[in-house]
């Protein structure tokens, strides 16, 4: 028997109070019938002997105190699952959007989850080929990593999401794959432009969708990527699939959860953010991983869009703490064309050691993303150098070291959207380039690599054979 | 036993839950909250009301449900068995609750500390009718190949002892009895309780004297940490502190390294779990396993419990220093650690002190790290025992000025700062040679056998450290002027502070031969690159061109001694000898 309450005794924001209520439970959903007959959907946010305040997702406009109907579900937040759920497209709450059939559960699932235990996590070491040398080559995807986009406003985020949903493979292996898409407070346009892309290469059919669009109810965004990871940790963990998850914006995400963060009137942070936003989203992120005995995985590519481009706004920062490293994008090299625009200097991926090397990708591998590296950023020196004094007072090494970078640049990172380079493409690119210095510059590569994969002594062992 | 209390849930919001009908509980009490029986703790109590910090999830806990006082405080069982554990922030068994509740953890599940089957061979070192009192070693139980578990009186109890015998027991067996005077017998067990948030008692606590050597160069030649000292590393995300931590876990100087993952990932604390069994002390050969213990209580994780895991780890480790070893403890992430003090503290609604953390925050953190030391044991045989605590902040932004960095520097004694400039560069550990600081460097002659060798390595740090402070000078001048209009010798100080920055300091921890570097190798290294440096200023007195003293090729040997494995040292000082040969034939083609 549910239980339905007329005792609404305040409406404020997006929360409301309900008093005179027996025995709730803290985060159980409720349902409101408003004084028309349509129905709104609200969470348990505290309870306090019999008063309840509920969040109220779909906001509180036109809810009224005296006509409203409260139902209490007694059951938390659930997402009804079957394999079906495959090429669907949801709302923000969970519910089929798309003109399908209905779906028959085969059951439902507290959206909340529960923490992987850390016993029970497998290590993160399978390599994911992304087609993008700055990621393959510099930042390395492993399967079970955390890895965001930080974007800003105006920056192409949504071509890279599109094109890693679209190359993104493991070497050598034909498995199930998946991809869980949810877009939390982005606009049609970039929401539609990733459908059509899926569309386009036959990927729909693999992939579900969360949408709550920029103008859907801001409250539910902070349901929706837990709907969305609660679908994915079934077909990772149940239907033994990978899966790529692509939340987009957790910039919105955050917003939203501060907004019932001022509403409960709760000491600020930084920023006006709860102080548990990092609590929060740890939530959300560290459901990524694999599961030690199971076959699927959940890879997590969330965008986020810094405001003005500073990364040491709670929202970048606080996902820095908690992902595996960060792709960053930069503005200047989207001004140059380069594109993708990944500003590769501090980006980073932390699951790179594990993820490469012999019998992963190549022996070569981290010696040389190293030497890439320490090339670059004194490349990138010698540039700001250059600015202050001219390019005449420099000496011959940093205008070798200058040249590399423009050249790193306009031939490594700047790939377009649609190039897809295998792993050795990628490698051997990074050798083409640092043929220019001598060996002794090389300080980060062993000696017997040097002579194994440099072009120049390739091309000596080539002319010995003949 | 009294008959245990029971109150009744009024509020939820979030961990924190406000019971009633819970007169005579007491602060920090444990107690089982709800239906589910989730473990919690008092942190209020207002009347009969008591604010309880919850360790386990909340969701489908209301009002009406049970509330029942254990009467105990957060303790946490020593004893045989803790070696090669994971715990969560509670120590629960990470291992255990695997095989109980499968992947995911659920709630309300309790499995004690220590496994209750498992038997352990005793060997009593007293005889009966000897006298005891606390922390007197009565026998041993050989836990692993590295570790002889000594077993202690627990504190307050006296008398004399009987009945101990050797035997194959487990933890909870009864190994003998200590009788007091007064008559009152007291069994005697494997195991001990002691409350987390208490420190363990000490007979006198003594200053450092020796360095931990960490086999990291810029840690041990620059800035090292005493053997019962406190460190702290802070700096923004993705510039090596885990990394940082994990180097120091595995290649540390100590008998026993606690590592408290504390809100932070959980595919961190796999990699050490997996990486661990694997991995070989260079002391012992054995694996690195057989010395540790892992607390994971990962952010995602309850958020009372990684409150609670610091001070699971520091007692754990307090326990090993009595026996009187050499313990280093690592907390990764101690920012976390606040911010769930914050969590908490905003919940009770207490007013906040800066960027809303409690007002007790400093306080906190200056008692959990002066809970480090060197001691002298409570009880007999006489003996001393280390425990070093390193802790990682993770400051918002990288900003220092940050209220967790700010008060945490004012009680730890060294200081390695991260910088995001450095980490970009792939300049790892991304240790700041300039704004680091160590109050331990004293003691670092010490650690060489040969004393000579101990004076002359605190001359070659020293000078090396000179050399890359006048860099930095020298760096200001060339970004005003241009290299061109520096003199010979400037050159080549900036050539040589180069090469201590990218062949010494700089040093791959997934390189096997890099990553672990011994004080005699540290010391031929960093004598081989200032050797070349004098004998370099020798050849511009001698008016050699520094074009080519550049180009020599005894450089690029300079530049890989690093990978040169330990056993095949001599090799470096061979470097030396090459660098002679060579610079002597330059001086003489230019003369």
């Amino acid at each position: 028997m549910l239980k339905e309450y007329q005792t609404v005794s305040s409406i404020s924001g997006p929360l409301m109070m309900v008093e005179m209520v027996d025995r709730a439970k803290y985060g159980h959903i409720v349902d409101i019938e408003l004084g028309d007959g349509s129905i709104r959907h609200g969470q348990i946010l505290q309870v306090e002997n019999d008063k309840v305040l509920v969040q109220v997702f779909e906001g509180t406009r036109g809810i009224d105190i005296s006509k409203s109907t409260v139902r209490f579900l007694a059951r938390p937040l659930e997402l009804a699952v079957s394999p079906d759920i495959l090429g669907r497209v949801f709302t923000g709450l969970g519910e089929p959007k798309d003109d399908g059939p209905a779906l028959l559960a085969d059951k439902r699932i507290d959206v909340n989850g529960s923490p992987i235990n850390p016993y029970g996590r497998d290590y993160p070491n399978e390599f994911i080929q992304t087609g993008i040398s700055t990621i393959d080559g510099l930042n390395p995807l492993v399967r079970g990593q955390k890895l965001p986009i930080f974007s800003g406003a105006g920056l192409p985020h949504d071509n890279i999401t599109a094109q890693l949903a679209r190359q993104a493979t493991v070497l050598g292996k034909g498995e199930e794959f998946a991809v869980v898409f949810a877009a939390m407070g982005i606009t049609f346009e970039a929401a539609q432009f990733f459908i059509n892309d899926l569309q386009n290469t036959g990927a729909i059919e693999q992939a579900v969708m969360f949408v709550n669009l920029a103008n859907d109810p801001a409250i539910e965004r902070i349901a929706t990527p837990r709907f969305a990871l609660t679908a994915a940790e079934y077909l990772a963990f149940e239907l033994d699939m990978h899966v790529l998850v692509i939340l987009n914006d957790m910039t919105n995400y955050c917003e939203a959860l501060r907004e019932i963060s001022a509403a409960r009137k709760e000491v600020p942070g930084r920023r006006g953010y709860p102080g548990y936003l990092y609590t929060d989203l740890a939530t959300i992120y560290e459901r990524a991983g694999r599961i030690k005995g199971k076959k699927g995985s959940i890879t997590m590519v969330p965008v986020l869009t810094m405001p003005e481009d500073d990364k040491t706004h709670p929202v970048p920062d606080l996902t820095g703490y908690i992902t595996e490293g960060q792709i960053i994008l930069s503005r200047s090299l989207h001004r140059k064309a380069v594109s993708p625009p990944v500003d590769v200097l501090p980006s980073l991926s932390r699951l790179k050691d594990k993820g490469i090397g012999e019998g992963k990708t190549r022996e070569d591998h981290a010696d040389l993303y190293n030497q890439l590296y320490a090339a670059y950023s004194r490349g990138k020196e010698v540039e700001e150098l250059a600015t202050i004094m001219g390019e005449a007072a420099l000496s011959e090494e940093d205008k070798k070291y200058m040249a590399f970078a423009k050249l790193f640049e306009s031939k490594y990172v700047c790939q377009g959207y649609y190039e897809n380079r295998t792993i050795e493409q990628t490698l051997d690119l990074g050798w083409e380039l640092l043929s220019m210095f001598d060996n002794v510059e090389l300080k980060r590569i062993d000696i017997e690599l040097i002579e194994k994969y440099m072009p120049r002594f390739r091309k000596n062992k080539t002319e010995e054979a003949k | 036993m009294s008959e245990k209390k029971q109150g009744s849930i009024v509020k939820v919001a979030g961990p924190v839950v406000v019971a009633e009908g819970m007169m005579g509980a007491r602060m920090y009490d444990v107690v089982r909250v709800g239906k589910l029986s989730l473990i919690g703790e008092i942190v209020e109590l207002h009347g009969d009301l008591a604010s309880i910090q919850v360790y386990e999830e909340t969701v489908g806990i209301g009002p009406g449900e049970p509330v029942i006082d254990t009467q105990e405080p957060l303790s946490v069982e020593l004893g045989p068995g803790l070696i090669e554990s994971i715990y969560d922030g509670i120590q629960r068994p990470l291992e255990s609750l695997y095989k109980v509740e499968g992947e995911f953890m659920s709630r309300g599940t309790t499995l004690p500390g220590l496994n209750r089957e498992k038997k352990w061979h005793f060997k009593p070192v007293v005889e009966n009718g000897t006298k005891v009192g606390p922390g007197d070693i009565v026998g041993e139980v050989k836990e692993t190949t590295l570790l002889m578990h000594k077993i202690m009186v627990p504190a307050g109890v006296k008398g004399t002892i009987q009945k101990i015998t050797e035997g194959d027991y487990t933890v909870v067996d009864k190994i003998g009895v200590v009788v007091a005077e007064d008559g009152g017998k007291t069994e005697l067990q494997l195991m001990q309780k002691w409350p987390v948030r208490n420190a363990r008692n000490v007979k006198r606590r003594l200053g450092p004297d020796k360095i931990l050597v960490t086999g990291q160069r810029v840690i041990d030649t620059f800035f090292p940490i005493a053997k019962g000292g406190t460190a702290c590393v802070p700096g923004p995300f993705g510039t090596g502190k885990t990394v940082v931590q994990h180097q120091l876990a595995k290649w540390v100087d100590a008998d026993i390294v606690v590592y408290v993952g504390c809100g932070e990932r959980g595919n961190e604390m796999t990699d050490v779990l997996t990486e661990f069994p694997e991995l070989k002390d260079p002391h012992s050969g054995e694996p690195l396993m057989k010395r540790s213990i892992l607390i994971a209580n990962t952010s995602n994780m309850p958020v009372a419990a990684r409150e609670a895991s610091v001070y699971t780890g520091i007692t754990i480790a307090e326990y090993f220093r009595d026996m009187g070893l050499s313990v280093a403890l690592m907390a990764d992430s101690t920012s976390r650690w606040a911010e769930a003090m914050r969590e908490i503290s905003t919940r009770l609604e207490e007013m906040p002190a800066e960027e809303g953390y409690p007002a007790y925050l400093s306080a906190r953190i200056a008692s959990f790290y002066e809970r480090a030391g060197r001691v002298e044991c409570e009880g007999s045989p006489e003996r001393e025992g280390t425990l070093s605590t390193i802790g990682a902040v993770s400051p918002p932004g990288g900003d220092l000025s940050d209220s967790v960095v700010q008060a945490t520097l004012h009680v730890v004694k060294v200081f390695w700062s991260l910088q995001g400039r450095l980490a970009y560069q792939r300049h790892f550990p991304a240790i700041d040679w300039l704004t680091s600081y160590s109050f331990y460097k004293e003691y670092q002659k010490g650690c060489f056998e040969d004393k000579e060798r101990g004076q002359d390595m605190e001359r070659l740090s020293i000078e090396a450290m000179g050399l890359l402070e006048q860099e930095s000078e020298l760096l200001e001048i060339v970004r005003l002027v241009g290299a061109e209009s520096l003199s010979p010798a400037d050159r080549l100080s900036l050539e040589t502070s180069r090469s201590i920055r990218e062949d010494y300091l700089h040093q791959n921890a997934f390189h096997k031969v890099d990553t672990y570097t011994s004080m005699d190798k540290q010391y031929e290294m960093l004598k081989t690159i200032l050797h070349f440096h004098k004998q370099a200023l020798a050849a511009i007195d001698a008016s050699v061109e520094t074009a080519d003293i550049f180009k020599l090729e005894v450089r690029e040997k300079v530049v890989r001694a690093k990978y040169i494995p330990q056993e095949d040292m001599g090799q470096i000082a061979q470097i030396r000898d090459t660098i002679d040969e060579q610079m002597k034939k330059l001086q003489g083609s230019a003369a």
